[in-house]
């Protein structure tokens, strides 16, 4: 038998999968009735609209310290879900992982209950949560905190049961009770790689807070969907350079908190 | 190590930088949460009443779903054109990505470039991506073309960091020996870059897909983009169908597990693999 060519038949799968991804693309183009024409047309077109329209000036910098003050709203926002929803996410993880559970049984409801909530994408959320708390800061709160939750719980359970294993056997030797276990060895050990992801949230719920916001008519986003809508398009592109400077700035100082922390 | 405090007792965690810092993040995050709650906008909302109505509203959504106002055919049609939008912006978001990481990586492009590049992408990350599906709207008007390219700028901008940062990680030797032996430029790309980085590429590019899905559907209830989210909006804000709200939730929230589902066995194979 003739011996296989590596390289034929590694160029051989390449084409292959790069044909399936054409179809699939085409597929997709199909299905979602976009129109490439117009797409490729429209960048142009909007750079030049942009740049004619979309600048602040002076009448949008008369706005800014109402902006400002949409703005810490949202900031404020996404920093409190954030923590509390990993303060819960940390007590149920606890629950969840295999090192730590009371029992058994408890691991696949709250793994259960986590993904529900964390593959709920957030502005469904928000829409579900409108029924219950109506145009109130309460709706985002919640759907930035279920999907926090969501996640936190599952990136913890993995982290405790990847650092706690050894330390959890050596501490139960001593004849350490559950709660000197968990608070002496697994929580110490957990914080750092929390810590990271809480932060890792905050950014994320920044973002995820300007979209619920044009939703529930609450922060900074309900303050650009606003201007955007009655055609005030030098405020718009204000308050997007102030959510601009806001994510950088805070992405920035969670990146230092990170190296100090790690 | 330990060390003996006044009250006598063995302090068992000294006083690193580290612990330091820990300690300071967990009160300012704290400080930060209680302040928070100060300046909510409740709107006359009583918060235990609603959060009792939350849990009766769960229990329609979750046990009672049913359709009313769209039927299963454009449910599932609606869920396509939704994944359809997170399919087509992540590949197009990748083939841009592909190209500009190239030049966004320090060991394979000059200094200057790749810092401009990464500025650029770091601004084009930090505009939610809503603002850039809203933006390219007045041109191009509300719907799929629009939240086309809303979305595959910021994947793209998600993606350049992405990538580049895999470039970033091949061994400098490989790259030296390739340009020693006379490699032309897009010859290390395609016989060293390319083939020690394409298991990271498509995990990240997998990363984003997940992302878009969900993006897709924020995009249908905010920025008139179609698919499931316009049906879930619809649903919510002008039926106020709680139980049609809970079906088309049970669709995204089935979906979604599945990708994640995908993603860790990717994970576990690319693990496995080395």
């Amino acid at each position: 038998m003739q011996p296989l060519d590596i390289f034929h038949l590694r160029r051989r799968h390449a084409i292959f999968f790069f044909l399936v991804l054409a179809a699939l693309t085409y597929g997709a183009i199909l299905v979602t009735e976009y129109d490439t024409v117009r797409g490729l047309s429209a960048i142009p077109r909007a750079a030049t609209w942009a740049l004619r329209n979309f600048i602040p000036d002076a009448e949008a910098f008369a706005r800014l310290p109402r902006i400002l003050d949409k703005l810490l709203e949202t900031v404020l926002m996404s920093v409190s879900s954030a923590t509390v929803a990993s303060a819960c996410g940390l007590v149920v993880a606890l629950m969840g992982a295999t090192t730590t559970r009371l029992h058994p049984w408890l691991s696949l409801p709250a793994r259960g209950i986590a993904s529900i909530f964390r593959n709920i994408d957030v502005s469904a959320w928000a829409l579900i949560l409108l029924f219950s708390f109506g145009q109130s800061s309460y709706t985002g709160y919640f759907a930035l905190f279920f999907v926090t939750f969501g996640f936190i719980v599952r990136v913890m359970i993995e982290t405790i049961d990847e650092v706690s294993t050894e330390s959890v056997e050596a501490l139960r030797a001593t004849g350490a009770g559950y709660l000197a276990i968990i608070s002496q060895s697994i929580i110490p050990a957990c914080l750092p790689q929390l810590i990271s992801w809480v932060l890792f949230m905050i950014e994320t719920n920044i973002r995820s807070a300007t979209l619920v916001g044009i939703l529930t008519g609450t922060g900074i986003g309900f303050a650009f969907d606003l201007y955007f809508k009655s055609f005030n398009y030098s405020s718009a592109s204000l308050v997007v350079l102030v959510i601009v400077v806001a994510v950088l700035l805070i992405e920035s100082l969670s990146n230092a908190i990170r190296r100090a922390v790690l | 190590m330990g060390v003996m405090t006044h009250s006598g007792r063995i302090r068992v965690r000294p006083l690193t930088k580290a612990n330091l810092s820990i300690q300071i993040t967990l009160i300012g995050l704290t400080l930060l949460t209680i302040y928070s709650f100060s300046t909510f906008d409740a709107r006359n909302i009583n918060l235990f009443a609603a959060l009792g109505e939350m849990l009766n509203n769960f229990r329609m959504l979750f046990f009672e779903p049913r359709l009313k106002n769209t039927d299963w055919a454009e449910l599932w049609h609606a869920l396509l054109v939704t994944i359809g939008l997170g399919f087509l912006t992540t590949i197009f978001g990748a083939i841009i990505a592909f190209f500009l990481a190239l030049l966004a990586a320090q060991n394979l492009a000059p200094r200057w470039l790749a810092q401009v590049i990464r500025a650029g992408t770091a601004f084009v990350r930090a505009v939610p991506t809503v603002l850039w599906v809203l933006f390219f709207a007045v041109s191009a008007g509300l719907g799929s073309v629009a939240a086309v390219l809303g979305m595959t700028f910021h994947s793209a901008g998600y993606l350049i960091k992405a990538y580049s940062e895999s470039f970033e990680e091949i061994e400098p030797g490989v790259l030296e020996a390739l340009r020693a032996s006379g490699a032309s430029w897009w010859q290390t790309i395609f016989q060293a870059v390319l083939p020690a980085s394409a298991s990271a590429l498509l995990s990240w590019t997998f990363v984003r897909f997940e992302i878009n899905f969900s993006t897709a559907i924020a995009m249908g209830a905010t920025a008139g983009a179609g698919g499931i989210g316009y049906n879930m909006f619809m649903a919510s804000v002008y039926y106020l169908d709680l139980r049609e709200l809970g079906a088309l939730s049970y669709a995204i929230l089935l979906f979604a597990m599945l990708l994640e589902w995908l993603a860790t066995r990717m994970k576990a194979n690319l693990g496995a693999k080395g």
